[in-house]
């Protein structure tokens, strides 16, 4: 393939991303907001993916959009509806002028200075799926923290399952009520 | 995509293309051709629909727009499209039109990775299965948008109820799918369906013998229903509490893209329980066929049709408890299972 579609594709890709995380940064809706967070995460999918990294792209969709995005919006549902009338002000302007420059003046230089692993294409290894790979290493190198993870997941669940459970049972007679 | 860059290469060299323009083109042929056939499926699903739902309750269904009706969904489609643009005025104009591209374009993409028959998916991805739940992830969101974007409390409502359902569905939905994967060794969908090739008839390898799968067959299928909002589990849209819930103001095309995004999500879910379950093209007496596996999709959505018009719904709370106390821990005794099962039966 030319360098052209390739080069093309990912200026596309970082414009979404740029663009759409501007747009949340800036949005006076927290929905709106909200919702274009969903873009600068698939953007982000599709730049992890157009890397060769399919497995890291999908799980992002998977976690960030499927998961925490909808428990965010879930959240936001409860606020009610912004209207015409609703104050909106910024507040700490000032603050957080000063918050930016204080990090930009410690990650403009590190940026400047970091040795960019800039290769040819012809210098890559091929690309192939990277799902096995990540595989081998989290059953061998990985075993211990790749557990702990699983486990501390597995207890979130049954965690939840219990409290869903424990309304039911302290509240006889009534409807039992549940959330997810 | 794979067979459109082969068959480009079949033809004669002066009308051969290559680099990025070729590669553009037979992404939008694959795209064109995909898109197609998820608008034929629909419109014969939708028009199966009404004539099932018809036979069970003694009707006889749309009669009179071609033979039997069969051009019925056609004569409504260009019905929905001919329809005026309504955007109600309190609504959030831009959710309220983004809404419904994004739950079709999430239906949509999801079916990049389906093989519609042996060795024609559009692209053969190597986690085709994990692409499948992610892409399934952007319907729930724009539910979720066309919701809010209505501003009306019933939208509003389904919406909450998707996001609720959504976020306890999915965890099932993979859980089932597990075993099964776990069996074949393989995400790719073209690959666990010829795993299942070979055995007494053609059919002794199917997942569905196993034990732990044919449990785990039916909670996805159970699952599934759930997560493309269908009968039993329609909460988002009970039209008995919500009016239409989550698209109870949309009309016109906008509605069109609901209805068929519903359906291009049934056909998925009765596609990849197919594949992961039923051996996809494998059938008895050592067939192998792609019209086989057609006719399974078709009966699974059949099935699915035939539990719309023959139970009802489902309490917000039995829903959730389906979920938490059965589905869920069920699908993890049957990882365990079939994980014993891998090592004492396979080793």
């Amino acid at each position: 393939m030319d360098a052209l579609l390739p080069s093309l594709l990912f200026y596309a890709f970082a414009g979404v991303i740029l663009g759409s995380a501007a747009f949340t940064a800036f949005a006076r809706d927290i929905v709106h907001a909200a919702f274009s967070l969903l873009f600068t995460f698939f953007g982000l999918a599709c730049l992890y993916l157009y890397l060769g990294a399919d497995f890291v792209g999908l799980s992002q969709v998977v976690i960030y959009v499927g998961g925490i995005l909808v428990l965010l919006l879930f959240g936001v549902m409860f606020t009610g509806h912004q209207t015409q009338e609703t104050e909106k002000r910024t507040v700490n302007f000032y603050w957080g002028l000063a918050l930016i420059a204080l990090l930009g003046a410690g990650m403009v230089p590190a940026l400047l200075k970091a040795p960019w692993a800039v290769k040819s294409a012809a210098e890559l290894p091929e690309a192939k799926s990277t799902i096995s790979s990540i595989a081998t290493l989290l059953m061998t190198d990985y075993l211990l923290p790749f557990e702990i993870a699983s486990l501390l997941l597995l207890m979130a669940l049954i965690g939840a399952v219990v409290i869903a459970r424990g309304e039911t049972k302290t509240d006889e007679g009534e409807s039992p009520e549940t959330s997810a | 995509m794979d067979f459109l860059m082969n068959a480009m290469q079949s033809l004669p060299a002066s009308m051969q293309l290559s680099g990025p323009l070729a590669w553009t083109i037979t992404a939008l042929v694959a795209a064109g051709v995909t898109m197609g056939v998820v608008s034929l499926v629909a419109l014969l699903a939708v028009y199966a629909e009404r004539k099932v739902s018809a036979d069970m309750q003694a009707r006889v269904g749309p009669m009179h727009v071609g033979w039997h009706g069969i051009l019925q969904t056609t004569a409504d489609a260009i019905k929905l499209m001919l329809k005026e643009d309504l955007v109600p005025a309190m609504a959030d104009k831009w959710l309220f039109i983004t809404a419904p591209l994004l739950v079709f374009g999430g239906a949509f993409i999801g079916w990049a990775v389906l093989p519609l028959c042996k060795g024609w998916a559009p692209v053969d991805l190597n986690i085709g299965v994990v692409y499948l739940l992610a892409t399934s992830s952007l319907v729930a969101l724009g539910i979720i948008m066309a919701g809010w974007g209505s501003h009306n409390k019933w939208s509003l409502y389904g919406a909450m109820r998707t996001a609720a359902q959504f976020l306890s569905y999915e965890i099932p939905t993979a859980l089932h799918l597990l075993p099964a994967i776990l069996l074949a060794g393989s995400l790719n969908l073209t690959a666990l369906a010829n795993s299942q090739a070979g055995g007494m008839g053609n059919m002794a390898n199917w997942a569905i013998w196993n034990p732990f799968c044919f449990l785990s067959f039916f909670c996805y299928f159970i699952s599934g229903l759930a997560e493309t909002n269908r009968v039993p589990f329609d909460l988002p849209e009970s039209e008995s509490e919500l009016v239409a819930g989550f698209h109870v103001e949309y009309s016109g095309m906008r509605f069109a893209f609901f209805f068929l995004a519903e359906y291009a999500e049934l056909f998925l879910v009765s596609a990849i329980a197919s594949l992961v379950f039923l051996g996809g093209w494998n059938g008895p007496f050592g067939l192998e066929s792609s019209f086989l596996y057609l006719a399974k999709v078709l009966v699974m959505m059949f099935v699915a049709i035939w539990l719309r018009w023959t139970l009802p719904r489902f309490r917000i709370d039995q829903l959730m408890g389906l979920c938490w106390k059965f589905l869920i821990p069920l699908g993890l005794i049957n990882i365990l299972g079939v994980g014993f099962w891998i090592y004492y039966f396979r080793t």
